[in-house]
């Protein structure tokens, strides 16, 4: 809430800045918006929030999420994502989902489509705990994975699990606009029973007839996994087609090597969410250190006090008492592991709050110091 | 063995076992942080702005009833009854707001929330210190130099003098007025609680030195004053510039209502604040420390410094939520990164630690805590008032 005297992109001389401008005066050290809140929190400016107005389950482990963002959003294109803020046991946690419904809805509100995988807490979390009613702090709409605008395109869209979300709401997005292409569909899924979103894509295919979705159930029997082979079968014309692929990482893979072997690698779009954990390593003694914004890189030993590796790297970082109480040298996790001293415990999630003065790396870790 | 020079019967093996036990105190507490505490602190939060936003309804209604007006109810009983009652929900609100909240959110309590609206390090509070250089003086100097003299600058904020361990001059015969002073001006006070304004007064640095400071603090003051002192009696005034046409009272009249309302009310927390904040570590029993005392002190001998340095106040729980849970102060500064409200659960243990340990356990009520504070206040003003240290655990314990 510190004031950032700093003309902000974005910000403009609106009447209504120029005017919480003034009423900021009343509102000190706090903003106007936080006062707003307290009335509705969907008109806040000093952060977005989103109201969750619906539930629904797709299938047992999967759940459809409307909601209703606040009054500074800004609509997205078929195929964005979006930082969803979801508390779970008291803490605050950031997760990209990609939207999946597609822009042109009229009520102002969007989907998103989340499985609970396995050691996922908190896509468990929002399949079993999200209720109507929830505010959620959500960010902008990004990233570049959508369909060009202008130019006419024969899309393949290849798709596995929870990767069916940028997909459908492209496909919907197109039909909405009136301008629905020949277009054909792989989506990968275990079985049958658990085809995230799989009635509504069975619709679609009923009712569109430009529209052919292949449904490969990997789980039931013959092997339907991914092949150059069964790719031809399918979509004969795949190597003329624009690709959009979203899927686990098996499959990118796959993908990747079988359009490189047929050399159409540009006709190939990816989109893959980077995993927000670092897997702790078993035998955890130290390991490179990298002090992101004085692009110092170092050596750190699983001892030693991250605070002190950058002071002997010739760095001069906020500290105070030096024993974990004042939070002085308190930084940001980019990337790594590093381990609390006093506790033993391990941060491994990208964005946790380390405390150099009594934090250890724990492997190779990353700090915005 | 015994090596420290600590004014207990416990040998360094003692020590260190205690240090122990508290740490498992603290890991078991922080372990079990969940969603009751954040719902804890958001309500507080919500609770905070809510009573803040009312009262300055309340303020301004209160305008609506003043004899001019010439409506029945328009006569000064109830004006100033509602004036009062907004202003003392604006005290109130100041202090929740002060200590509860901000207090613990820059000592990083709730930091593992990893809210980005919760955060030490972007939290601004409502009060003329920047919340950043607050933090320094606070939680770097005060909680790990806590009560060691010359180092600790809340020992006697360099104008009093809180311990016999000071050393007596003449200009501590005035401190029962600077004692009233700081009562009442308790907000610029710690505004102006920097290291390097003492020393200025002491000679040792120029005002240059730390132009760029003032000039931060200056601009916190400024921001405050605009609030409480110009905006909200301005916006009040101006609108009555047009209803003064026909409702015979002045506009000005009514700008210095309003800013007296605010101003008691931040005087109601100055005073709140400066006695929570004095029994903290000045009641009788207190200890307080030399450097040669903490040299290569280990972390358990810093719990026992901190143990022995603070005082707790007994209370019901409305008392420990407006004294920001400084009641529990002993717990605090033994975890001072522990959310408060957890801190009532630790108390019973950690006194159970000390009474196992034979340690002091300074607890008292309020009026005892604060009471000695005073007492000792006077009587420090004078030359004596005790022997310099003697080490004795018996000079610990509260009587």
């Amino acid at each position: 809430m510190r004031q950032d005297n700093r003309e902000l992109p974005g910000s403009s001389h609106s009447i209504w800045s120029r005017l919480s401008g003034i009423t900021d005066y009343f509102a000190w050290p706090l903003r106007t918006s936080h006062y707003l809140e307290l009335v509705n929190p969907l008109w806040t400016t000093h952060k977005l929030q989103a109201r969750v107005e619906k539930v629904w389950d797709e299938t047992r482990d999967a759940r459809t999420i409307t909601l209703r963002p606040g009054l500074n959003w800004r609509g997205h294109r078929a195929g964005q994502h979006v930082r969803v803020g979801i508390p779970a046991n008291g803490k605050h946690y950031t997760r990209t989902y990609t939207i999946s419904s597609p822009p042109e809805r009229d009520d102002h509100c969007f989907t998103i489509t989340v499985k609970a995988i396995d050691k996922g807490t908190i896509s468990h979390h929002i399949v079993r705990n999200i209720k109507v009613g929830d505010y959620l702090p959500i960010g902008l709409p990004q990233g570049d994975f959508y369909l060009p605008d202008a130019q006419p395109v024969q899309p393949l869209f290849i798709t596995a699990g929870s990767g069916i979300t940028p997909a459908f709401s492209m496909v919907s997005s197109l039909i909405a606009q009136g301008r629905l292409p020949d277009t054909c569909h792989l989506h990968y899924s275990p079985h049958e029973f658990d085809v995230v979103l799989g009635k509504a894509l069975k619709a679609l295919d009923a009712e569109h007839p430009r529209y052919q979705l292949h449904l490969l159930y990997t789980r039931e029997g013959a092997d339907q996994h991914f092949s150059e082979a069964q790719l031809e079968a399918l979509c004969p014309d795949w190597k003329s087609r624009d690709v959009y692929a979203c899927g686990p990482p098996s499959l990118l893979e796959a993908l990747e090597a079988c359009f490189e072997q047929a050399g159409c690698s540009r006709n190939l779009h990816i989109e893959r969410f980077r995993a927000p954990f670092t897997e702790i390593p078993a035998d955890a003694v130290g390991g490179k250190v990298r002090f992101a914004q004085s692009g110092v890189d170092t050596e750190g030993d699983s001892e030693t006090p991250l605070l002190k590796v950058a002071e002997e790297a010739g760095m001069n970082p906020p500290h105070g008492c030096r024993m974990g109480i004042c939070h002085t040298c308190n930084t940001t996790l980019v990337s790594g592991c590093v381990r609390d001293l006093r506790t033993g415990e391990v941060l491994n999630e990208a964005g946790s709050i380390v405390q150099t003065c009594i934090c250890a790396a724990a492997g190779d870790c990353e700090l915005d110091l | 063995m015994k090596t420290h020079q600590l004014p207990v019967d416990l040998t360094d093996e003692q020590i260190e076992e205690f240090g122990r036990e508290l740490d498992a105190i603290r890991d078991e507490i922080f372990d079990s942080r969940g969603e009751q505490d954040r719902a804890y602190i958001l309500k507080v939060i919500k609770t905070q702005r809510s009573l803040a936003l009312a009262a300055r309804v309340v303020i301004y209604a209160a305008l609506f009833f003043i004899p001019a007006w010439g409506h029945p109810l328009a006569v000064w009983p109830v004006m100033l009854t509602l004036l009062g009652l907004g202003t003392f929900m604006l005290g109130i609100a100041k202090i929740l707001e002060n200590m509860e909240i901000a207090h613990n959110v820059l000592h990083a309590q709730w930091d593992w929330m990893k809210d980005p609206e919760i955060q030490s390090n972007t939290w601004e509070w409502d009060t003329m210190s920047p919340s950043d250089r607050w933090m320094h003086s606070h939680n770097v100097v005060h909680h790990t130099w806590t009560n060691v003299l010359e180092k600790d600058l809340d020992v006697g904020y360099g104008i009093m003098r809180v311990t016999s361990m000071q050393k007596w001059k003449p200009a501590y015969l005035l401190q029962p007025v600077y004692f009233i002073l700081l009562m009442l001006l308790f907000e610029e006070g710690v505004a102006l609680h920097e290291q390097a304004i003492d020393d200025h007064l002491k000679g040792k640095n120029k005002f240059a030195d730390f132009k760029p400071l003032m000039k931060r603090i200056g601009y916190k003051i400024w921001r405050q004053v605009a609030k409480d002192y110009i905006a909200w009696p301005l916006a009040a005034a101006l609108v009555a510039i047009p209803i003064s046409f026909f409702v015979p009272f002045s506009p000005l009249a009514v700008f210095g209502i309003v800013a007296g309302a605010n101003a008691v009310a931040n005087l109601i927390r100055n005073i709140w604040a400066f006695v929570i904040i004095f029994c903290g570590h000045f009641p009788a029993g207190a200890h307080n420390f030399t450097l040669e005392q903490v040299e290569g002190e280990t972390r358990a001998r810093w719990y026992l410094r901190q143990l022995l340095g603070s005082c707790n106040i007994e209370g019901g729980k409305l008392f420990h939520v407006l004294s920001g849970n400084l009641s529990h102060q002993i717990e605090h500064h033994l975890f001072p990164d522990m959310c408060s409200n957890r801190y009532k659960e630790a108390s019973p243990r950690v006194r159970a630690l000390a009474d196992r340990y034979g340690l002091p356990y300074n607890s008292a009520s309020l009026f005892r805590q604060f009471g000695t504070t005073w007492l000792k206040n006077i009587r420090l003003a004078f030359p004596g008032g005790g022997e310099p240290y003697e080490g004795k655990p018996s000079q610990a314990t509260s009587p």
